[in-house]
């Protein structure tokens, strides 16, 4: 492999194709959990564990699966990496497993994984794999990271709120409370809250997208224009 | 041998294999985490009902001291209220109740209900609802102190007109917007302090697991 081809995959996963903002999968726990940094911090690690090691076990086992029973194959291994890791939670990181809740185990159903999957891991060697579904898992997260940073400080005026969870006691002093007395903002605490705050997202890495290739906006204009 | 066959056959097998293999991996990590799941669970508990009961206060095994009872006339509630009693050296120190509020904003609202020997609330903590963020959920200790106004509350202290809220005519604060989700857990402790005073010796005597039925 390349530093090229590697360049590539992190950048695909992480930004050019990114989960949350540009394929728009996995919605439902994205907008679930996404009300503290913490919750969508914990969510995020938690599916790009899952990513690098369904990526991971797909790709060693490509040579074997046969394409009439890859999607079951892919949905068993993927079940099984999930429910591992919602054990190890369940028995380590007790009060977070409890937070996060049914959006562990329906991390199955996050269809990146198994796009990836698909996509990736069953036709490339695996570290490229393991790669790609870090980059992916990546960029997932940093999605859920700055939607939940974003809902949690316009919501509760805190940010990494529930620290203690992910860290152990000294996660108390990492909750930073950014604006002092902050009545509650409901709405962004609310599911709404998390389309308003995703959709925000969006426009600002399309934003961005458009500063850095002025031209090719020109034209994408000048096509729908057309249209 | 496999290749002569059918490919049908082959796949079948080679899912099969996918299976046990997941199958064995879930088991391994099943063994692993079982018992250290069981024991944060049980600490969670433990540590919910040491919220309203001072640990100094008891000395036996609060998690295996517990009873079942159902009375659904009495608590408008046809699930299960457990109770776990706190004993001192074979005396009565309080009952812990876990009791359903059955008319929360948004459905039920579990209680854990400490009351002492003399019928004396110790404290009561919401173990799980679901009312509206930001209108509802004072009633959490996380979120306001309301829930300590009912503190050294009792049937003597507190005549039955005063066990509702002030709008009610009681003398328990309501929130701004939001006056069922504190009047639905006023009337569900006022309800088990009466269900406690009727059946305290009943309470503490029943020995197995689920009590007899209330008979008033």
């Amino acid at each position: 492999m390349t530093t090229e081809q590697l360049k590539n995959i992190l950048a695909d996963g992480a930004w050019r194709q990114n989960t949350g903002l540009v394929v728009l999968l996995g919605l439902c726990p994205l907008l679930a959990v996404t009300n503290t940094l913490v919750n969508g911090l914990a969510l995020g690690l938690a599916t790009m564990l899952t990513l690098m090691v369904s990526n991971l076990s797909v790709s060693v086992l490509r040579g074997l699966l046969r394409p009439e029973i890859r999607i079951p194959a892919f949905v068993l291994i993927i079940a099984s990496v999930v429910t591992v890791i919602e054990l190890l939670m369940h028995a380590y990181f007790f009060d977070l497993y409890r937070i996060l809740g049914i959006f562990i185990p329906l991390i199955v159903t996050n269809c990146a994984i198994i796009g990836r999957a698909e996509a990736f891991a069953s036709r490339n060697r695996p570290l490229p794999s393991l790669i790609d579904g870090f980059a992916t898992g990546l960029g997932f997260c940093i999605t859920l990271v700055l939607l939940g940073a974003l809902r949690e400080l316009t919501g509760r005026g805190t940010l990494l709120a529930g620290a203690e969870m992910l860290l152990g006691d000294w996660g108390h002093y990492l909750t930073l409370v950014v604006i002092p007395d902050h009545p509650g903002f409901l709405l962004a605490m609310l599911p709404p809250g998390a389309f308003f705050g995703l959709a925000l997202l969006i426009a600002a890495r399309n934003a961005w997208q458009a500063r850095k290739s002025a031209t090719s906006v020109t034209a994408m204009i000048s096509d729908s224009n057309e249209i | 041998m496999n290749r002569a066959r059918h490919p049908v056959i082959r796949s079948g097998i080679l899912l099969g294999l996918i299976a046990l293999l997941g199958t064995a991996l879930l088991a391994a990590v099943n063994a692993l985490t079982h018992e250290r799941i069981i024991e944060q669970e049980k600490l969670r508990v433990l540590q919910q009902l040491n919220a309203v009961v001072p640990v100094a206060s008891y000395n036996n095994d609060l998690l295996e001291d517990r009873i079942e009872i159902t009375d659904e006339a009495f608590f408008r509630h046809p699930a299960p209220i457990a109770i776990y009693r706190a004993r001192m050296d074979d005396q009565t120190v309080a009952a812990l109740m876990i009791v359903t509020a059955p008319d929360g904003y948004n459905g039920d609202i579990r209680l854990l209900i400490g009351i002492d020997n003399n019928g004396t609330v110790l404290g009561v903590r919401v173990v799980s609802h679901r009312e509206t963020p930001g209108l509802g959920d004072p009633i959490e200790i996380e979120r306001s102190d309301w829930i300590l106004g009912f503190n050294d509350k009792s049937l003597f202290n507190t005549q039955t007109s005063d066990w509702a809220v002030k709008r009610d005519g009681g003398e328990f604060d309501q929130f701004t917007g939001a006056t069922i989700s504190p009047r639905a857990v006023v009337r569900a402790v006022h309800n088990t302090l009466l269900y406690f005073k009727a059946n305290q010796q009943a309470l503490f005597e029943t020995t197995t697991m689920t009590a007899k039925k209330n008979d008033n």
